[in-house]
């Protein structure tokens, strides 16, 4: 049995809904929508490897390499976002960041 | 069914079961933990591909550097889970719907897609080189800029990330290194007359 690029899609795309799902599950926690975000870029790295690795073009292992970039540095900000919020606010529910609401 | 295939369903079904406890776990230091064992396996994924230097820069940056952020953030605030966790249930239709509907599409694209005739190779994997030469040999030449770039944007989340959370307490007495080598002797000695059997 032959492991083709296809098994390598279907893994990526169960991984992004569960991310996708992720979100909409966790609307309250935004550590898991941050965590469920990191799935989801993860998702998008195996398909860039995967097609990197079955037209045998290095091009998308550089562009998994800068993904992988953006989502350090997103990481990073975000949970400093929620830090400082946490210390304004007390709490981290995603309802009460209401205050700009008109 | 051969070796690679083997660990080709090993390290994927434990990738989406820890996906699964991300998002399902009651306790967020938990879905750090599956978090972590799923880039774990992921890495693996990427092995069983050949791209062996993205593998272990998955481990490295992922389970050394962003997991423990997430880690420190989680065990850090105080906050009460519980009470976040409450429309978990409320939402569970919804969120099974929209997942559904996605997974679906994707498997439905990824039955029908084909590559364009056209379509030319950019960097094609030379065959006599490591994994990591390779990846060096088109990173630091032909995608230079798009590095300098990247770099720029850990820069910049770097900056933003302390600027948002230092914080200067205003009643904290600091060490002024340039005030104490700019003291003279005259304004720090004072010498007074004391007229005797007057105290100062």
């Amino acid at each position: 049995m032959v492991i083709g690029l296809e098994h390598y899609l279907i893994v990526a795309a169960v991984l992004f809904t569960l991310g996708v799902a992720g979100i909409i599950l966790n609307r309250k926690n935004v550590i898991v929508i941050l965590m469920s975000i990191e799935l989801i870029l993860l998702s998008v790295n195996l398909n860039l490897v995967a097609f990197s690795a079955q037209l045998h073009d290095l091009t998308g292992q550089i562009f998994a390499l800068f993904i992988l970039t953006v989502a350090a540095a997103e990481a990073a900000i975000g949970l400093a976002i929620l830090v400082t919020y946490f210390r304004n606010r007390g709490t981290i529910a995603v309802e009460d960041i209401n205050m700009m609401k008109g | 069914m051969t070796l690679a295939a083997a660990f080709f369903y090993l390290f994927s079904i434990v990738t989406i079961a820890s996906a699964v406890m991300v998002i399902s776990a009651r306790n967020p230091v938990h879905s750090v933990l599956f978090l972590i064992l799923a880039f774990v396996n992921a890495a693996g994924l990427f092995l069983l591909t050949g791209a062996e230097f993205l593998a272990m820069i998955l481990v490295v940056v992922y389970v050394g550097a962003v997991a423990v952020l997430f880690l420190f953030v989680v065990m850090m605030l105080d906050v009460d889970f519980a009470e976040l966790k409450q429309g978990f249930l409320q939402y569970l239709p919804v969120g099974m719907l929209v997942g559904l509907v996605v997974l679906v599409e994707l498997i439905t694209v990824i039955g029908v897609w084909s590559v364009a005739p056209q379509a030319a190779l950019n960097t094609p994997t030379p065959a006599n080189l490591s994994n990591t030469e390779a990846i060096g040999r088109v990173l630091y030449t032909q995608y230079v800029y798009l590095f300098q770039a990247a770099g720029f944007v850990l820069l910049t989340a770097m900056i933003g990330a302390i600027v948002l959370t230092l914080q200067h307490r205003t009643n904290v007495r600091r060490q002024n290194i340039a005030e104490q080598n700019a003291r003279t002797r005259a304004s720090a000695i004072e010498v007074k007359k004391v007229p005797s059997r007057a105290g100062v």
